[in-house]
């Protein structure tokens, strides 16, 4: 049996890394005493999938996970009582939103995932100015970036991976520093566009203030929707600024 | 006092490995400061990562937090990335609990494990905005205090620190407390900061090092004496007795991040009694107090479930001592049987197939690699250092360990003893070599590391005498033997470039006057000097240089038998003859059976204490162990605290 998990990540625990999350998960998996599946040979480990990593300092309301039960002792789990289960033993600022049992056969996380929605502040700018810069680079019909590759300067175009900018207004009083905040929505596919990179390519290049992500988006057949569906077990959503 | 966190949010996006000041680990505590409780910064000069897992720290911080007239909240060395930020924008060092300010507590309080860290001790000071010199600080300032292995001679940085503190921490905090208490209720007032100290020095445990006066005949020190007829003349240091009374940490801290030493650590007794001269820690921790076997069962059994650990440790100078091991061992296997798999680690193996049999008994799957500790490469050398392992049981521990199946076996050695000749080195070869032969019985291509580090002698050891090889000698030795196993497939010799033996040698037996040197190199900009890529030897050569140091007077130079030792007015216990007989046994190649099973050798550490060795069983662990009515000179199992642990399987 697989269940997918979704979890808020917010506060000061955005500055833990990816990698520091997945052995968060484990060591809180274990203390649950969940029936973690586990894979066989020298080195066991708990049949847990991630999925697309979060830039350490950005924050999210929506983080996925699935998560491998075994068989038939998954099936006894409390799906409806899971969160509030798992969240103490998780650091602050991390709470599970909703969990959902999900067949095997769908795709991945990653590969299923294809746009995220990220809100953005960006320190030291008017939402005015702002507005003016979101225009232009809707209206370019190419944004060449150079990255670096295995040590390689590669030529790239992010444009057709930037699906829509909207800037929302100024800053909340709580941003460490004010400027303006826009919400942008990005393809991880078939190339993932990062926030970083979509801010180094305003003219002039801007600097990265809070990060959060606010919504991760499976499209089938033209249709949008959340890898678990808003009618899985959920509970309130988080409140912004968990400290 | 308002917290930091504003300021440093935006610093954090900016810097490497950022969680490392975020605290938020399970266990942490919730500060409650007030008026009437002392606030302590419990402080590491090292990365989080180093830190984070110091058990002294760790049971501090518990004590501490449990006291109704207490607070302790913790600090780590920032990284150079984000102490430069800091510094721009002056923001102080700061708690990683609550981000509160350094400045805002009562006491800054630093563990000492490796002389390295001095010069970041001072930055860290420093970066709390608290002059670094004792003598300039004012009744508003925090009381900079110390306490750890290094403290056993603390002159190198006495200038530096309010109280020292010897020995086990656990009751002498609670004391140290109620007298900065009265302080702090008094209101700190002008003039007072000179009359805490002196109280604080009538704690049995405490040095005030402003409380002595150092005298010097030429180069030579002849006194240090107290200033005041209250003062001891000598500090003893703080043993304690019965290590049941103290089942800490009682809720380790799980860090987010990847720290060192990242799993359960339950301490399964302190002190050895093996005798290793080289070995500072098996000194100056005496006598071997051991924790009810009960006891650690449960705290292995809680600490896996409360943290979701999935490997557990049991710690101590030499686990493989620790009475009845093989049914602890095979207790706690059991007990995980039925969750998710457990590994189980011993931070140092036995040099003999018992060891190997305990490897055996909790490592079932992955058998990559074993590390054994024989120290040194000829019998006669092993004498010396009374690591009394005959070649036969180095033998039949790599015999045992390569047919149970493991693959790889590292060796640790030092180079440097005393009396040791270029045989003595090159047997090193001899025996990788040898062990080498052995696993091809059992594998295609074995694999035999040594691992070589360079010797730099410790106060209160008897080889607290002896002058270090020069940074040249040891290259030369490091040099012959990798030349002498160049052709020998399946040895491969590693060591560490010994750049640093001479510093780490003036600051483990300098005295008052090497602190100039310290405070210069800090001023340089020479912080995080155990790391290799920012170990700077000409920093310290020029310092040296600069402030009339001599580095071959302190440390290539031998002590004599009356010469007056920079430590001599503190005692780990340990009488003086006893380590100066134990020298001349060295020199004359005499080896002494563990004391946990033989006749006492009134080293002093029991007698002077009235207490005594508390061991489970008054028979030794079986096997090849010495004492036990073989031979002498079976198995000892001591390494040097501070190495890479023994993970058995890594």
């Amino acid at each position: 049996m697989r269940i997918r998990v979704r979890y808020s990540k917010l506060g000061k625990i955005r500055f833990s890394s990816h990698r520091d999350m997945a052995r968060c998960w484990e060591r809180a998996l274990r203390r649950a005493e969940l029936p973690v599946s586990i894979t066989e040979g020298f080195s066991p480990r708990p049949k847990v999938h991630f999925g697309l990593a979060l830039s350490t300092s950005h924050e999210s309301l929506g983080e996925y996970l699935d998560i491998d039960l075994q068989e038939p002792e998954g099936s006894s789990v409390d799906l409806g009582t899971l969160p509030e289960r798992l969240t103490p033993f998780l650091p602050q600022g991390v709470v599970v939103e909703a969990v959902s049992v999900i067949e095997r056969s769908e795709l991945s996380l990653q590969e299923a995932v294809t746009v995220c929605t990220w809100l953005i502040e960006v320190p030291g700018v008017s939402p005015e100015q702002l507005e003016i810069d979101v225009r232009t680079m809707l209206d370019a019909a190419t944004l060449p970036v150079i990255r670096e590759r295995k040590g390689k300067k590669v030529a790239d175009d992010i444009r057709s991976g930037i699906i829509d900018l909207r800037v929302i207004g100024a800053t909340p009083s709580d941003a460490p520093e004010q400027g303006a905040v826009f919400e942008a929505e990005l393809a991880t596919q078939p190339r993932s566009v990062r926030p970083a990179e979509l801010l180094a390519a305003f003219d002039p290049p801007r600097n990265e203030g809070r990060v959060r992500r606010t919504h991760q988006w499976i499209i089938t057949d033209g249709a949008r929707r959340e890898p678990i569906p808003a009618h899985a077990t959920a509970r309130a959503p988080a409140q912004a600024g968990a400290r | 006092m308002t917290d930091v966190w504003p300021q440093l949010e935006p610093l954090l996006a900016k810097v490497a490995k950022p969680a490392r000041y975020i605290g938020l680990e399970d266990g942490a505590r919730t500060p409650h400061h007030a008026p009437d409780k002392v606030a302590w910064l419990l402080s590491y000069p090292d990365t989080y990562e180093i830190g984070l897992p110091n058990q002294g720290l760790q049971i501090l911080y518990e004590i501490l937090n449990e006291n109704p007239h207490a607070v302790a909240e913790r600090a780590y060395a920032p990284w150079t990335d984000l102490e430069g930020l800091l510094r721009d924008r002056n923001i102080p060092l700061f708690s990683i609990d609550s981000h509160r300010p350094a400045s805002a507590f009562d006491l800054i309080g630093f563990n000492l494990s490796a002389e390295l860290t001095y010069t970041n001790l001072l930055n860290m000071v420093d970066l709390a905005g608290v002059p670094v010199r004792s003598a300039e600080r004012r009744p508003e300032h925090p009381l900079i205090v110390a306490g750890g292995h290094c403290t056993y001679n603390p002159e190198p940085i006495a200038d530096f620190l309010d109280i020292v503190v010897l020995g086990d921490g656990e009751e002498v905090i609670t004391e140290i407390n109620e007298v900065v208490r009265d302080w702090k209720m008094s209101g700190r007032t002008d003039g007072s900061r000179e009359n805490v100290l002196r109280e604080l020095s009538h704690i049995v445990g405490v040095y005030v090092p402003s409380m002595y006066d150092v005298t010097y005949e030429g180069a030579d020190l002849v006194a240090v004496t107290p200033r005041y007829s209250d003062v001891p003349e000598r500090v003893e240091k703080r043993t304690v007795a019965d290590l049941a009374e103290f089942p800490y940490p009682k809720t380790q801290l799980v860090p987010i991040t990847e720290v060192v030493h990242d799993r359960l650590n339950v301490e399964v007794f302190r002190g050895c009694t093996r005798g290793c001269r080289f070995c500072q820690a098996g000194m100056i921790t005496r006598p071997v107090r051991e924790r009810p076997a009960e006891q650690v069962r449960t705290m292995v059994e809680e600490g896996l479930r409360r943290t979701g650990y999935d490997e557990v440790a049991l710690t101590s100078l030499s686990t493989a001592d620790f009475s009845g091991i093989e049914k602890l061992v095979g207790d706690i296997v059991k007990s995980t049987d039925d969750g998710p798999p457990v590994s189980v680690s011993l931070p140092s193996l036995r040099v003999d197939a018992f060891g190997v049999g305990i490897a055996t008994q909790i490592q079932r799957a992955r058998r990559t690699g074993l590390t054994f500790a024989p120290e040194a490469g000829t019998w006669r050398m092993r004498q010396v250092i009374n690591k009394l392992i005959l070649e036969e049981d180095l033998y039949s521990a790599v015999e045992a360990a390569y047919s149970n199946g493991w693959r790889r076996v590292k060796l640790y050695f030092l180079a440097g003893l005393p009396t040791e000749t270029d045989e003595d080195t090159l047997g090193i070869a001899e025996l990788a070599r040898n062990c080498v032969e052995l696993g091809k019985a059992h594998t295609k291509s074995p694999s035999v590391t040594a691992s070589v580090g360079g010797f730099v002698p410790k106060p209160f050891t008897p080889f607290q005498w002896f002058g270090q090889n020069t940074v040249e000698e040891l290259r030369r030795k490091i040099n012959l033997l990798r030349d002498d196993t160049r052709k020998s497939h399946g040895v491969q010799v590693k060591w560490h470039d010994p750049k640093a033996t001479l510093v780490e040698g003036i600051m483990s037996r300098g005295d008052r006057r090497v602190g100039v040197v310290i405070e210069e190199v800090w001023r340089q900009g020479g912080t995080f000097q155990e790391w290799n890529e920012r170990f700077d030897l000409d920093l310290w050569t020029n310092a040296m240089a600069t402030h009339g140091i001599d580095p071959d007077w302190y440390a290539y130079r031998h002590r004599t038998e009356h010469e007056v030792l920079p430590w001599d007015h503190l005692s780990a216990g340990l009488h003086k003859d006893f380590l100066w007989q134990d020298w001349r046994d060295a020199l004359a190649e005499v080896g002494l059976p563990d004391c946990r099973w033989t006749p006492c050798y009134d080293c002093g550490a029991c007698t002077g204490y009235s207490i005594e060795h508390i061991v489970a069983s008054a028979t030794p662990p079986a096997g090849g162990s010495q004492g036990t009515g073989q031979d002498l000179g079976r198995s000892v199992p001591v390494t040097l605290l501070g190495r890479a642990p023994v993970v058995v399987g890594s």
